[in-house]
């Protein structure tokens, strides 16, 4: 089922030319002409729809499977999200049109503003990040800019627990900051004398996902605040997780004093393949001044009838802000989705993504290790998420983590999250998300049985898994020993 | 219940299986005080009919002016196809391709896109797209410290032409590690950054010059000259640039004797609408032997057990999830759908094609400059050549001006007077090809009336 690459349909002169504006001449100077023209493909509309079409074919999806991606948080995207950011009124503002004329626009950011400091029990709210890692860096640069306000000019520790996201301790470096890697004790928790003896003056603050990558809440997280404030530390919560607790448990009560929220994973924008995703980030009192710019406010307090008045909030505003992190306000295209999503979804709604998400982690929990597969953490309540581990299957059969879920594929399902946290081996991290329905969780259960049975009875076919897909397993090695990451044709 | 499927017979048969009495019973972990009471400052919800209605009726508030601000962001015609093709489902909510098998499409459209880009910008290898323009920019510097081991200083020089907001993000982030940043003067009335300019630096310690072609003026840079200086200086060279524009200007791959090292620029003129300000996607080229450092992911091409070709992530050890706090950034999300956006643009218009945009979008802001400029109190600041914008000058302060435009219907330009204080009262001002002769003389119109009204208050 091979899909050949755009540039082998070209041929010279077939160019889409419905789509190319008029000729014109124009007086570019010869020193800074182009000699050679880039090498594009010269092809007609229907060869690029045609391509294009058949390479989305080749793809798992929400909309065409069940996508049990653990920490990712694969729930299905209303339509309506996308109709609405694509209104051409939307789609057709340039970011720095008058205010103005974007009255419409900025009561949408502010409202959302307002509803996520509603459901995270944030003081403020800033949208301009651009995915979770960029509102991880605006947390972490907020944070050292507390400190520096208050001449602490040595806090550059970032505590992070063992089993957090890649992204954590790198944003701590990409912050200027170490990071401290903490232990996790054997229920899940954070071991609390290992948390203890690394806070310190040089501590700038933990980041913490709650509930955590092991898929079980922090149970003793007003602990973990007590000694990392006390230690003079902050609080970062990596919102990665806040699908399982929304409308159940708020970050600003659990006193984080800062909070990215991925609008792509919990406010249900599409993952567009990687992004794009919006990382909005809130604080407490204490970090409001540092927020970055640009932020919607509404003046007046006669509220909308009376004509209130949108406009942005910059660094004149915000003379301590850690600045712009972006070209303009932020993925206003995904903010516009997340806010419609949560209109749709309302208060109630709000809490039945917790509730429901919660309900069919515990329910496919159970059925897997009712078919023999070994939860993690078994005497833990799942999260919205949990683990199974294949490290008897690994000893036993010879069969991985890996060789399951290469599997499902053939099956019809997406892989859960494979080999992480690295903290337990041959591990699966499956989230279902409160969208997929108890007859969609049995066939993956029963799936995941049929492959347990595989593992006993055909091991050998199972590590070649799998079978049915438009390619089978990969040369990494090949890839990364002889990088071919650009197409060179004949004629060079 | 919206977006939940479950009946009530699924809930009471799942309660049964897991053995809890209740959904709330799964909550049982989490300390009793630390429950939320109420979501009260959460509306309650709404249909998908009311919330069409709601979005509809603010979409009209603001309506749709015509336009004639760039700074950044460019309105171009986007080909039906191109965003028909990229909603399907099978792309629009796929993630991340990390289980290949499973993600061949979405990888060999980032293999495509990363050739086409390379080729555009004149270079070896491309990512699969950072978050934006500034924040390319922003990793470019980092990756220019990274790369550049003869340099001790991590001084970057930046154009005070550069696009402020750009400057503004590689400040924010960059700032933290230590890196200084140095300003270059323009040259007044000109615009562009001189050889001159820059003598001042010569013989010193320089990680890397930053140069945006066209600066954020409009104006064209001698990029040859500057790219020499530099890599005398044993500097590096970041070229910001507008994708649109190379399908006419030398490509930075081309720019001296030995080219830029490091490309980045804004992807959006490639098939993203202006939706003020985002979603876009960052470009990062660069050459061979510096994509270790590259942050981003990146495709290759393959083979499988059965030796076919195809497609997968590699050189993922430069990454979060694989190197954690030594990777060479924190991104892990990207713009993906955008990327795809542009790369179906480019298919679509192919060389030839992209050079009519480019051409057309020049020859209209050439016909823009010379409606404008026949006005009485109206100049233009800048005499070099340049793309598709000008810097404008007005005899009175702008904003007025700009707000009286806007309540005509016509964006009429950024006002620079918080950037540039010292150009006096200016306007940087875009045409590109969607803005017809008719469009052009209308704004010429209005803001003949409004300055003539001025005049009379």
């Amino acid at each position: 089922m091979r899909e050949k690459l755009i540039f082998e349909y070209s041929r010279p002169g077939r160019g889409a030319r419905a789509q190319w504006p008029a000729a014109s001449t124009p007086n570019v100077p010869a020193a800074l002409r182009r000699q050679r023209p880039p090498q594009l493909p010269e092809v007609s509309e229907l060869d690029v729809v045609r391509h294009y079409t058949r390479l989305s074919q080749l793809n798992f999806s929400i909309d065409t499977h069940f996508y049990p991606l653990g920490s990712c948080t694969m729930k299905y995207n209303p339509k309506a999200c996308n109709a609405a950011a694509l209104l051409p009124e939307f789609a057709g503002r340039h970011p720095l049109g008058s205010v103005a004329a974007g009255q419409g626009f900025l009561a949408c950011l502010f409202e959302l503003q307002e509803m996520l400091k509603a459901v995270t029990g944030m003081r403020a709210v800033a949208l301009s990040p651009l995915a979770g890692a960029h509102g991880e860096f605006a947390g972490v640069a907020m944070m050292r800019a507390y400190h520096r306000s208050r001449g602490q000019l040595l806090r550059n520790e970032v505590i992070v627990p063992q089993a957090a996201h890649g992204t954590n301790p790198a944003t701590a470096s990409m912050c200027g900051c170490v990071a401290r890697e903490v232990a996790v004790g054997p229920d899940g928790d954070v071991d609390l004398d290992a948390l203890r003896a690394a806070v310190g003056p040089a501590t700038a603050g933990i980041m913490l996902t709650n509930p955590s990558t092991l898929g079980v809440f922090e149970r003793r997280i007003e602990e973990v605040a007590r000694i990392v404030h006390a230690a003079g530390g902050l609080l970062y919560y990596d919102g990665a997780n806040l699908n399982a607790i929304l409308g159940k448990v708020r970050p600003g009560d659990m006193a984080f004093d800062a909070i990215h929220m991925n609008l792509h994973k919990t406010f249900s924008t599409p993952h567009g393949g990687g992004g794009p995703g919006a990382g909005a980030v809130g604080v407490s009192a204490r970090l409001q001044p540092f927020l970055p710019v640009p932020i919607v406010a509404r003046d007046s307090g006669a509220g909308e009838a009376a004509g209130s008045q949108y406009r942005w909030l910059t660094e004149r505003d915000l003379p301590q802000s850690i600045g712009r992190l972006a070209s303009f306000a932020g993925n206003a295209g995904v903010l516009l989705r997340a806010y419609v999503y949560m209109r749709m979804l309302g208060r109630d709604g709000m809490r039945r993504v917790g509730e429901y998400a919660t309900l069919n982690a515990n329910y496919l929990a159970k059925l897997l290790t009712q078919i023999g597969y070994e939860a993690a953490y078994p005497q833990r309540r799942a999260s919205h998420e949990f683990i199974v581990t294949l490290r008897r299957q690994a000893q036993e059969l010879g069969v991985t983590a890996m060789d399951v879920a290469k599997r499902l594929l053939d099956l019809g399902f997406h892989a859960p999250t494979t080999y992480f946290p690295q903290l337990i081996s041959e591990c699966l991290l499956i989230e279902p998300t409160e969208t997929e329905s108890k007859q969609t969780l049995d066939a993956f259960a029963a799936a995941m049985a049929q492959i347990l049975r595989e593992a006993e009875q055909e091991p050998e076919q199972l590590k070649r898994a799998p079978h049915t897909l438009p390619v089978r397993r990969l040369d990494d090695v090949r890839a990364a020993r002889e990088p071919d990451l650009i197409y060179k044709s004949v004629a060079g | 219940m919206p977006f939940i499927p479950h009946t009530d017979q699924d809930v009471s048969e799942m309660l049964g299986v897991i053995g809890a009495p209740s959904i709330e019973a799964l909550f049982d972990e989490i300390p009793a005080a630390l429950r939320v009471a109420s979501l009260d400052d959460v509306p309650a919800g709404l249909n998908e009919l009311e919330v069409m209605q709601l979005m509809q009726a603010r979409a009209r508030q603001d309506g749709r002016p015509l336009c004639f601000i760039g700074a950044g962001a460019y309105e171009h015609h986007i080909p039906a196809a191109v965003w028909s093709t990229i909603s399907r489902g099978e792309f629009y909510s796929s993630y991340t391709p990390y289980q290949a098998e499973a993600s061949q499409g979405t990888l060999q459209s980032i293999y495509e896109y990363q050739s086409m880009m390379a080729s555009l910008t004149g270079m070896e290898v491309c990512n699969a797209s950072l978050y934006d323009g500034a924040t390319a920019l922003a990793e470019a510097v980092l990756m220019a410290v990274r790369v550049n081991r003869r340099s001790r200083s991590a001084r970057i020089l930046l154009p005070a032409n550069l696009h402020p907001h750009y400057r503004a993000v590689a400040l924010t982030t960059a700032g933290n590690q230590g890196v200084k940043f140095e300003l270059l003067p323009y040259e007044p009335g000109q615009g562009h950054t001189a050889r001159e300019t820059l003598a001042a630096f010569a013989g010193q310690d320089i990680t890397a010059l930053v140069i945006e072609q066209p600066n954020f003026f409009g104006v064209f840079e001698d990029v040859d000259g500057l790219t020499d200086f530099a890599h005398a200086q044993g500097a590096l060279v970041i070229a910001v640039v507008n994708p649109t524009s190379l399908a006419l200007l030398k490509p930075p791959g081309a720019w001296g004797e030995k080219g830029a090292n490091i490309v980045v620029g804004d992807g959006q003129p490639l098939g993203c609408p202006l939706s003020s300000g985002g979603p876009y996607f960052g470009i990062m080229s660069t050459r061979m032997e510096h994509v270790r450092q590259m942050p981003g992911r990146l495709v290759g091409r393959t083979i499988d057990l059965d030796g076919r070709p195809g497609f997968t992530l590699t050189l993922q050890a430069r990454e979060q999830h694989i190197r954690r706090a030594k990777a060479t950034s924190n991104i892990c999300t990207n713009q993906g759908l955008l990327m795809l956006a542009g790369t179906v643009y480019l298919a679509l218009l192919g060389a030839e094609g992209l050079e009519r945009v480019a051409a057309l979008s020049m020859q209209r802001t050439e016909q823009l400059a010379r409606v404008l400029t026949s006005i009485p109190g109206v100049r233009r600041l800048f005499a070099r050549a340049g793309f598709h914008e000008i810097v404008i000058g007005l005899d009175r302060p702008a904003a007025p001006v700009l707000a009286a435009l806007s309540a005509r219907g016509i964006e009429g330009g950024l006002d620079l007077a918080d950037y540039y204080p010292e150009l006096g009262p200016a306007v940087l001002v875009c045409a590109t090809e969607t803005k017809t002769l008719a469009d052009i003389d209308s704004y010429g119109r209005a803001l003949n009336e409004v300055l003539r009204a001025a005049r009379a208050a």
